[in-house]
């Protein structure tokens, strides 16, 4: 009877543990559902058309914005609050504040802790002109000691490199003479180096010569990259910190003028980086600090820190791209496009930089002749042609 | 159950040789307490405990029993179940923020990677502890734009399919990587890209025909070889199980050892693959032994009836084992082929070899040596030969399944369980021929029977079946060269054939 009872037992436990585990699997292996969506649809870089009920993941051409701007960062160039000393000097005062706590989306979906001047990476381009008297006030509101050490000429004490600033609120007062030309990086320089530059501690220093340089359109490209997984290699690459973003947001540049791009190589553990430009050649002028260019090429090889300026001048209209020529830094994130407008014609951009484009949804929408065969597949919408003329 | 009876069993145990004595009389063979198993074993158990506690504490014996017993029994049961959900609860809720140490990392698995038509295409599941959101996808670390279906997000062991669009190239390797949202990476490397089999009649058909080549073809052959061992003399009979036993050794570790692989390879971490091994292995070696218990008894009752059992033993077992024995073998190896057919489709399907003739071949040579393992125990009793056709098709029928699940529907956690099953079987077959061997087998099986039909006198049993056993144990027993070299035939031949594979 004990017997009997026991079984019974034994047999009901065992039942259950197997209704109970069968249960578990049956649940792991059916979580997958068919529910009913609306198909998305996107083209790749062959052309193919994909039409999936799912999400696109297509950080390359499907237009996407994340916190922070590349195309404001492109061309905006910090002079300063600006006064003149008692020896009639000009002073550009800036304050940097550094912070290590932000995480931001560096491509779209992928959060990653960047340690911060004034909040962006790259932080802010300081432009000064060759003699002027820079001041920088640093604030430290990160939790580690940084510092900013300059590339060029100043005091040993205004390096950046023995006089860690405190975490949490402190201050040192960065004061030196611009110089000397050219376009230099900053970055902290605290222990250990590489974790505070890969974090994105640096932005880019301009030294103009005193009486100037030929006018042109003007920008900025920090060749960057992050490690967002720590295995001393670098997950993304880009030309100002989001990858492929001047693919979905093409720069627009006029044919006839004159562009100067000065350019700063940030990649870490790479040895090199290199810039290559599309349908023309620049001149190049390594570190900026020559008033004539050492170089007349279509590619230069970058180290680490290693910069200079490029210019050129696009007599064809249309689509170039810039990119690494080390492929694999291109395909993850490290190349662009110029779109060239007609100088000429009415519809060349007065700035080249207009102000509703991030509003658009989608670039196959602002420049269906680019896709030509693309728009009937991607959108029902009429291509807004005022767009593209907006600024006209 | 009879207090005389009780009394009688334990008196019976005092007087009982020292167990030392008991594992002598199982080692030299044809003792009765190793022929009836489990059900013996389980008894003597019982009666141990009764007769122990018979000395010590008698009060304990019989506890009274009240109708509130059943529903003390019940909350007495309840009670503790109750105390262990309020302890899983309490770090959910409110005690939650204990265990906020340490930091969870994410985790997916690609589980399964195809390749069809200008895409590449592959599973994710999370096996983190922590939901994640699959942002990018990239192919020999490089971004590329894809689609995830139905989406990104996935809870705890949630999959997605993620979809490449990808012009790949025929046999050439490639890593698929999927970046999470905090940015980490995991990747599966394909060794050899090769066109996805969809699901259509020329596969299924392909791989029956595989199937019958590898399994159910090589298995009847060695079957064949059952009128030579009609032929042969005790020894050689002997031989021919112990061969067998090697076989099927080496068959089990060969299992374990290719689930061991899947699970490092393709199995996530969380879903504790070679503790998943094991208890497959475990579960199936006790599920076949309780059921191959049952047919070689004769299917007979509960535990009152030792005495029927005996009784059934020694009148049917005569021409009842051997083929309960060979059907127990033949769903032993089907289980295993099972597992072979999965790895031969999965192979093909994942595209990570080549699909060879040679490793075919090898297969199917390594597979003949199943069909002896089927036919040897056979070889005392009269069989028919719709018969052998059975215990041929439930041994190689199982590769064609295998073949079909492996290239269509392979997941590296069912493969696990199956492989592990597939080795559990073959043990418990080993066994039951291990035991069949030191029995005596065949012939000498009824002699046996009798000597040791009143198992109450076990010592005198012990020391019957041990003169019956002299004659035989010196050549034909488990310490006999026969078996030994048998044994070492077999492991020997499954490791020849399996280079071939």
């Amino acid at each position: 009877m004990m017997a009997y009872h026991n079984r019974t037992v034994v047999m009901a436990v065992s039942a259950a543990s197997m209704a109970a585990v069968l249960l578990a699997i049956s649940a792991m292996f059916g979580s997958v559902t068919d529910a009913q969506k609306i198909p998305n649809t996107f083209v790749t870089h062959t052309g193919s058309v994909i039409t999936t009920t799912g999400q696109v993941l297509d950080p390359i051409y499907e237009v996407s914005t994340v916190e922070f701007d590349p195309d404001f960062y492109l061309r905006n160039f910090e002079y300063g609050d600006i006064s003149k000393d008692e020896q009639g000097r000009t002073v550009r005062e800036y304050v940097i504040i550094a912070r290590d706590d932000l995480v931001q989306e560096i491509s779209p979906g992928v959060f990653y802790n960047v340690w911060t001047f004034n909040g962006t990476v790259p932080g802010p381009t300081i432009r000064a002109t060759e003699g002027d008297v820079v001041r920088i006030k640093f604030i430290n509101n990160g939790t580690k000691p940084h510092t900013i050490h300059f590339h060029g000429i100043h005091p040993a004490e205004m390096d950046g490199v023995f006089e860690p600033v405190g975490q949490n609120g402190g201050v040192f007062v960065y004061e030196f003479e611009a110089g000397p030309v050219g376009v230099h990086p900053y970055h902290c320089h605290v222990m250990p180096l590489e974790e505070h530059i890969i974090h994105g501690l640096y932005g880019v220093f301009i030294v103009d010569p005193k009486d100037g340089r030929e006018p042109a359109d003007e920008m900025v490209m920090v060749l960057n990259g992050f490690d967002t997984d720590f295995d001393a290699e670098n997950n993304f690459y880009a030309a100002n910190s989001v990858p492929f973003y001047y693919m979905h947001h093409p720069i627009q540049i006029n044919s006839g003028d004159l562009i100067r791009v000065y350019v700063v190589n940030m990649v870490e553990f790479d040895p090199i980086n290199n810039f290559h430009l599309h349908g023309n050649l620049y001149y190049y002028y390594p570190t900026g600090t020559d008033t004539v260019p050492s170089f007349y090429t279509d590619m230069v090889t970058l180290s680490q820190t290693e910069r200079g300026i490029m210019e050129f001048v696009f007599d064809h209209t249309g689509r170039f791209l810039f990119h690494a020529h080390k492929v694999e830094f291109s395909e993850k994130g490290w190349v662009g496009m110029f779109l060239v407008r007609n100088g000429n014609s009415t519809d060349a951009l007065t700035t080249a930089y207009p102000e509703d484009y991030n509003e658009t949804e989608n670039m196959y929408n602002v420049y269906p002749e680019l896709f030509g065969q693309s728009e009937n597949k991607i959108s029902n919408k009429p291509p807004p042609e005022e767009a593209v003329t907006a600024n006209g | 159950m009879a207090r005389d009876s009780d009394a009688r069993r334990a008196a019976g145990k005092d007087a009982d040789a020292p167990s030392v004595d008991r594992t002598d009389a199982a080692c030299s063979g044809g003792d009765d307490f190793d022929t009836v198993g489990g059900r013996i074993d389980a008894d003597t158990h019982i009666d141990t405990a009764t007769g122990d506690s018979s000395h010590t504490a008698p009060s304990l014996e019989r506890l009274p029993r009240h109708p509130v017993g059943t529903v003390r029994t019940i909350a007495s049961g309840l009670i503790p179940l109750g105390l262990v959900v309020v302890l899983v609860a309490y770090v959910f809720g409110p005690g939650a923020d204990m265990l906020d140490v340490g930091v969870p990392l994410p985790e997916i698995t690609i589980e399964r990677v195809d390749f069809v038509d200008s895409e590449i295409r592959a599973v994710v599941r999370n096996t983190g502890p922590i939901p994640v959101s699959v942002v990018m996808a990239d192919i020999n670390d490089r971004i590329h734009p894809a689609a995830v279906e139905p989406d990104g997000h996935l809870q705890r062991y949630e999959t997605a399919l993620v979809r490449i669009p990808f012009d790949w190239n025929e046999a050439e390797p490639y890593v698929i990587g999927m970046t999470l949202g905090d940015g980490t990476r995991f990747e599966r490397e394909v060794e050899a890209a090769a066109p996805a089999l969809e699901p259509s009649a020329g596969v299924v058909g392909f791989f029956a025909v595989i199937g019958a080549y590898v399994g159910v073809i090589p298995v009847l052959i060695g079957m064949l070889w059952l009128p030579f061992i009609r032929r042969m003399g005790r020894s050689v009979y002997v031989f021919f199980l112990a061969v067998t036993v090697g076989l099927l050794f080496f068959l089990a570790l060969d299992s374990i050892e290719e689930a061991v692989s899947v699970s490092q390879e393709s199995l996530a971490g969380s879903f504790n693959g070679l503790m998943l091994l094991a208890t497959s292995v475990v579960l199936s070696f006790l599920g076949l032994y309780y059921v191959g218990e049952r047919l070689a008894c004769g299917g007979t009752g509960s535990g009152s009836s030792t005495t029927i059992t005996r009784k059934g033993r020694g009148g049917m077992s005569g021409i009842a084992r051997p083929i309960a024995i060979s059907l127990m073998i033949s769903i032993g190896i089907g289980l295993h082929n099972f597992g072979e057919g999965l790895a031969i489709g999965a192979a093909v399907g994942l595209g990570s070899v080549a699909f060879s003739t040679f490793l075919i071949v090898g297969f199917a040579i390594h597979n003949v040596t199943e069909g002896v393992a089927i036919a040897a125990p056979l070889s005392r009793v009269v069989v028919r030969i719709w018969r052998l056709a059975l215990f041929g098709a439930i041994a190689g029928v199982p590769a064609i399944f295998g073949g079909w699940v492996g290239v269509l529907a392979y997941s590296p956690f069912t493969s696990v369980i199956f492989l592990g099953v597939g080795a559990g079987a073959i043990f418990q077959v080993m066994l039951v021929l291990v035991r069949w061997i030191t029995q005596g087998g065949d012939d000498t099986d009824a002699t046996t029977a009798t000597t040791t039909v009143d198992n109450n006198v076990d010592s005198q049993g012990a020391s019957l079946s041990k003169d019956s056993g002299k004659t035989r144990s010196s050549s034909t027993g488990v310490s006999g060269a026969p078996f030994v070299s048998g044994l070492a035939v077999g492991m020997l031949v499954m490791y020849v054939t399996s280079i071939l594979v």
